[in-house]
């Protein structure tokens, strides 16, 4: 192994404009997040509290294991998407230790439109799901929500990936051992009732509860009954009478606790853990990643500086560093678990491609997660790459990175553009988790380059048709191009519709990256079961 | 002087006489019992023997076994100190028998002050005024009837062997007289073995005034001034001083005329003390306790003497060095008994001082006076002694500094593990009265609830910064815990770390969610919401601002226990996971009891308007060839009875209603 040397001067005036430009962004990021926290509008929280409910993210902590880490998942989705304002899209999601056993949480919150689940909503419950799913972590849903939100119907109910895929995926979670436990604390109604039905194990908080298909309202229309919410489906009526619920909880905070005992009793058998006895924390401080990215994201750069702050003892154990140097490959630790990282240091040529096919089939054959660093504006372009066949290497590359079967972790922290997207295990990538820092960029191209691009073709098009294109309409044409590129290439609209994971203040990395590699490197003995728990 | 002295006590007594002794070059010999063997007396002494188990009665009120210890040690003298055998006249005259000098009166001076008809008998006799009381032979309810007339109600009633209050009862009139004699009998049989009762005038309101006496084997009697012993609740002692606030000189003079006269009248030797009440100006002779007392150390203070030095010099037959006219009062000195003990309100709204027992974590006293105690960190405190912990003593050059002192000294002070009083003692130290020096026996108990301490959010707050500080501390130290990513410190993504810390107190849930920015903690609990800024936990010593003044708090954290000691007070709170175990049990619901399957009623065993208990059966149902009981939910009343023997019916048939109570 080689300690990376750091070739910063943190005392430069170039280091200090950094650093002052990514604090600034760190601190906006870090001021979203609190509004975020904060849930519904004060109102709807008062009421919901003078209800005797414990707020969303109380409930979470009540659930958590005192001091327990919380790895929220899709912090900003719903982020400025629909008129309405959704923080978190009205469910909270993460991942935190319940009885010393990691588990994914999600919590409704009611005091975002009363819970109800929008498309993002459904979207951030799946992936949810899903993350439970390839890490083997139990789910514990604290329920409090009117299901569907209706005005939007059309994008919540019906598709492959909307509201009935939850229950699909909590039968399936269920039939591979994965525990699924559902604390109703609010209400459950119509498809939402699913939730707590569909469960392993369900708790109902008593005189707050409920679970019906059709709430008092819908009864009376449809059959003219005339019948209270608690009578109808509350926590005495299930757990007395219909069997829907297994446990009877006074309150909240009994509920929670209740919830983590059927944690505790849940065997769930962990493969032997990496041993994480000697970590070393890394030679450099992360702060100084605010004074070595530069402040755009067109500025070359040395990716080991970034490097040399995230991983054990700033150690890397570099492959072919003489061999395609646009993009660095080599073994390292975070917090002792191995990792083989893939990280951008330039463009990517074939010679890179080919280098990093190679290198993922080394760690995928080894048992290595990977870890990719993005910060690609795409693969050369021309002539002579184009003749000597760059699109079948990067589509080695690609290959390799589609096919690896471990558990692969992303960071975008540059740019993320075009074919390098792919390559550097993007979104569909499959990867266990993905972030992005507040200063990197997606887009299917710079807004600088789709600009032009758009551009030469009007005017080329505008020049067939024998027309002329004024010079100030050719700029302002541009200047829209750049500015639509600018908005939905930034990290919150990404965020905001969960094509990443969460949006990370670079000085969190190694720690959030430590967090996500011990549970994807543990991952309990799933039983091949062919059925989920049926509620009898 | 004797090479050698045994010290027959134990505590914060024995540690003092100890002390003076091997000042003066003397050999020393610990007793203790089995539960005191690693007890600061027994670690203070040249040696130590175990005379027994735990229960005083089999150990340090066991004669036979001090004896044997005397014995076995050869020791020259056996000091007694208080309590336990220290007024025993047949202990002191077996002592003496064996050759061995008692460090304290003659054998009969013990008895004749021991017997407060005696004692009060000789007192009078001597010149002392005594309240008007009956103290005679004739104890049948005719004459004792008689004498409470003749006395004036309210009278009191007194075992003539008693002390400590057992035994005692105020009568406000005559017709509560017969029954009050009945139980102080009683329980003056059950506490001394003997039934003989005394009436006196009941004082509502005195002074309670007390007397230093030292008296050489030759007859010089001295008058060490007097001692205001007025803060007292339930007849005990916690707040003593000398000089005493209201007393003037000619009182003073004619007080310890009237106790040396009384010393005297016994042929008294050593130090003593004689007690009067006080009240509108006089003064009546009460009784002399032939000992040293607890409260010595002001009138020590005040005259720079060391009394237990000359107690062995005067036991060892040297003469009093010095004359009444010698002696000269500097300042004033107040002492505080710090006690084991929890001040509540009953649910009758009385305060009660229960003793408390346990492990001390912390025992630490501030510098600048004097304090004297049998325990430190790691001591026990057991229910089979008394629960004095300490006594705490400020002399300064007048009572108000003296006051200052003993105050600053108390909020200085941290014990852990036990409850204590020193709350209490701080709010008594400010009540109006004690300020004034016109406090009476009566004040404290008068203000009661008043003088309890309160529960301090910010105490809760700093216990739950404090869990958090330490935890990470000792994971820096690599210590305990995880490190690494799921290191339990609250992390947050885009958040500032929070933690829920849960305490029980007793037996209250207290849940804080604690929000850490830096070095900030914000705490919001149902006591209320605390910002403490940079806090930070070096040694033990908590340190954080709030609203702009600096706080600091001792923090002793044992197990899941964790103490926050502040001001003299400490909280104390158990660190808790959450545990559905602790929750009530849910309501259980109300109304219809339902049969459980069609049958029939075989006996109905409740009528409308009875209150059932839980599990109550209710009615027997038969079914299926078998008996069922139908039993209630919840305690409750029967509002409906719908069934009756014999009655067939369906499932779900409603037989019973009740109403949840």
């Amino acid at each position: 192994m080689a300690v990376l040397e750091s070739s910063i001067d943190p005392r430069s005036p170039a280091f200090e404009d950094n650093r002052r430009h990514h604090r600034a962004l760190a601190a906006d990021l870090r001021e979203l997040a609190a509004r975020v926290s904060l849930g519904g509008d004060e109102r709807s929280r008062q009421r919901h509290v003078s209800r005797g409910k414990l707020l969303p993210r109380d409930r979470v902590q009540g659930l958590l294991d005192r001091g327990s880490p919380f790895l929220e998942i899709g912090q900003l989705a719903g982020h400025e998407l629909y008129d309405d304002v959704i923080p978190a899209a009205g469910l909270i999601a993460g991942i935190g230790r319940v009885a010393g056993t990691e588990c994914v949480v999600l919590a409704n919150d009611a005091t975002v439109k009363g819970g109800t689940y929008y498309p993002i909503t459904v979207k951030k419950h799946l992936r949810a799901q899903e993350i439970a799913l390839e890490n083997g972590l139990p789910c514990v849903y604290l329920v409090d929500s009117g299901g569907a939100f209706l005005p939007m119907q059309a994008g919540v109910f019906p598709d492959k990936e909307h509201f009935g895929r939850i229950f699909y995926n909590q039968a399936n979670l269920s039939a591979a051992g994965i525990p699924q436990i559902a604390v109703v604390m609010g209400s459950c109604t119509a498809g939402g009732a699913y939730v707590p039905a569909m469960c392993d194990q369900a708790i109902i908080v008593q005189n707050q509860g409920t679970i019906f298909l059709g709430g008092p309202p819908l009864v009376k229309a449809a059959t003219g009954e005339v019948v209270d919410a608690e009578a109808l489906g509350g926590g005495d009526v299930h757990s007395r009478r219909s069997g829907v619920t297994d446990y009877l909880a006074a309150d909240d905070e009994h509920a929670l606790a209740l919830a983590r005992e059927a944690i505790a009793a849940a065997p769930i058998r962990y493969r032997a853990a990496v041993s994480s006895a000697d970590v070393v924390d890394p030679r450099y401080p992360a702060e100084e990643l605010y004074g070595v990215l530069p402040t755009d994201t067109r500025t070359p750069y040395d990716v080991r500086e970034v490097i040399a702050r995230l991983v054990d003892d700033s150690d890397l154990h570099e492959f072919k560093a003489l061999y395609g140097d646009t993009l660095v490959c080599g073994f390292a630790r975070i917090f002792g678990v191995p990792v083989g990282i893939l990280a951008n240091n330039g463009i990517l040529f074939s010679e890179s491609a080919l280098k990093g096919a190679h290198f993922v089939q080394l760690a995928d054959r080894r048992g290595v997660p990977l870890l990719f660093l993005q910060n690609i504006t795409g693969f050369m372009v021309g002539q002579k790459v184009e003749n000597a066949g760059i699109a079948k290497d990067g589509a080695k590359m690609v290959t390799a990175v589609a096919c690896a079967r471990v558990p692969k972790f992303t960071v975008v922290i540059g740019g993320s553009f075009g074919a390098g997207n792919y390559a550097m295990c993007g979104r569909a990538y499959g990867a266990r988790m993905l972030w992005t820092w507040p200063n990197a960029r997606v887009s299917v191209m710079g807004g600088e380059q789709a600009a032009h691009v758009l551009a030469t073709v009007r005017r080329d098009g505008m020049a067939a048709r024998g027309e002329e294109w004024p010079q100030t309409e050719q700029d302002a044409f541009m200047d829209e191009i750049r500015t639509q590129y600018e908005s939905e290439g930034h990290p919150y609209f990404a965020s905001a519709r969960l094509w990443d994971d969460g949006v990370l203040d670079p000085v969190d990395t190694r720690r959030v990256l430590g967090l996500a590699l011990t549970v994807a490197t543990r991952e309990p003995e799933t039983n091949d079961g062919r059925f989920g728990i049926f509620r009898m | 002087m004797f090479d050698s002295l045994l010290v027959a006590n134990r505590g914060e007594i024995a540690v003092r006489v100890l002390r003076t002794a091997k000042r003066l070059g003397i050999r020393t010999i610990a007793v203790h019992s089995d539960a005191d063997a690693d007890a600061l007396h027994v670690q203070l002494a040249d040696e130590a023997i175990d005379i027994g188990p735990p229960p005083a009665t089999e150990s340090y009120l066991n004669r036979e076994a001090l004896l044997r210890a005397v014995r076995a040690s050869g020791v020259k003298a056996v000091h007694p100190g208080y309590g336990f055998l220290s007024e025993n006249a047949d202990f002191a005259a077996a002592v003496v028998q064996q050759g061995v000098v008692f460090v304290g009166p003659p054998a009969e001076a013990i008895r004749s002050m021991g017997s407060k008809i005696e004692a009060k008998r000789l007192a009078a006799a001597a010149g002392a005024p005594v309240v008007p009381g009956y103290a005679g032979d004739d104890q049948s309810a005719e004459t004792l009837a008689r004498e409470a007339a003749r006395i004036g109600y309210p009278v009191l009633v007194k075992a003539s062997m008693g002390g400590g209050g057992r035994g005692m009862r105020v009568v406000a009139q005559a017709e509560d007289l017969a029954g009050a004699l009945e139980g102080a009998k009683r329980e003056a049989m059950a506490a001394f073995a003997d039934d003989a009762l005394l009436l006196e005038r009941y004082l509502a309101a005195p002074k309670h005034i007390e007397i230093q006496i030292l008296a050489d084997a030759t007859g010089r009697t001295l008058s060490l001034f007097e001692r205001d012993c007025s803060v007292q609740r339930r007849h005990q002692k916690v707040i003593e001083e000398a000089p005493a606030p209201t007393v003037d000189d000619a009182t003073r003079q004619a007080m310890g005329e009237a106790a040396v006269a009384a010393a005297r009248a016994v042929g008294y030797v050593g130090a003593g003390t004689v007690e009067f009440v006080v009240e509108d100006g006089a003064f009546y002779f009460l009784e002399m306790n032939t000992r040293l007392q607890v409260e010595h150390p002001v009138t020590e203070a005040i005259l720079g003497l060391d009394l237990v030095e000359w107690q062995l010099r005067i036991a060892a037959g040297e003469r009093l060095a010095f004359g009444e006219e010698e002696l000269a009062v500097t300042g004033h000195a107040v002492e505080a008994r710090l006690y084991a003990e929890s001040p509540r309100t009953t649910t009758r709204g009385e305060v009660n001082f229960l003793p408390s027992t346990g492990e001390l974590r912390r025992v630490s006293f501030p510098g600048g006076v004097r304090v004297d105690t049998g325990v430190r960190t790691g001591s026990r405190v057991t229910a089979h002694y008394d629960p004095l912990l300490a006594k705490v003593i400020a002399h300064g050059d007048d009572r108000p500094q003296a006051i200052a002192m003993l105050r600053a000294a108390l909020r200085d002070t941290e014990l852990a593990g036990v409850e204590h009083n020193v709350p209490w003692l701080l709010r008594v130290l400010d009540q109006p009265a004690f300020v004034a020096g016109t406090y009476t026996t009566g004040t404290v108990g008068e203000a009661g609830a008043e003088l309890l301490p309160e529960v301090d959010a910010l105490d809760t707050a700093i216990a739950a910064a404090a869990v958090i500080l330490a935890a990470e501390a000792a994971e820096a130290a690599g210590a305990a815990g995880e490190s690494g990513p799921w290191a339990p410190d609250g992390y947050q993504v885009n958040l500032p770390h929070v933690q829920t810390v849960r305490f029980r107190r007793a037996r209250e849930r207290i849940g804080l969610r604690v929000v850490c920015e830096g070095g900030d903690y914000h705490v919001t609990g149902s006591e209320g919401d605390v910002h403490l800024g940079g806090a930070s936990l070096v040694d033990g010593l908590f340190e954080a601002r709030v609203e702009g003044a600096g706080i600091r708090a001792r923090i002793t954290i044992a197990d899941a226990e964790v103490f926050v000691m502040r001001a003299g007070a400490t909280e104390r709170l158990t660190l808790v996971e959450p545990d559905a175990g602790a929750f009530d049990r849910v309501a259980e619901a109300s109304g219809q009891i339902v049969a459980p399957m069609p049958g029939q009623i075989v006996s109905v065993n409740v009528a409308e308007g009875d209150q059932v208990r839980a599990d109550q059966v209710l009615v027997v149902l038969e079914a299926m060839k078998m008996e069922h009981q139908v039993r209630a939910p919840s305690p409750g009343k029967v509002t409906a009875l719908l069934c009756a023997s014999g009655d067939r019916v369906v499932e779900g048939a409603e037989l019973v209603n009740v109403a949840t109570s």
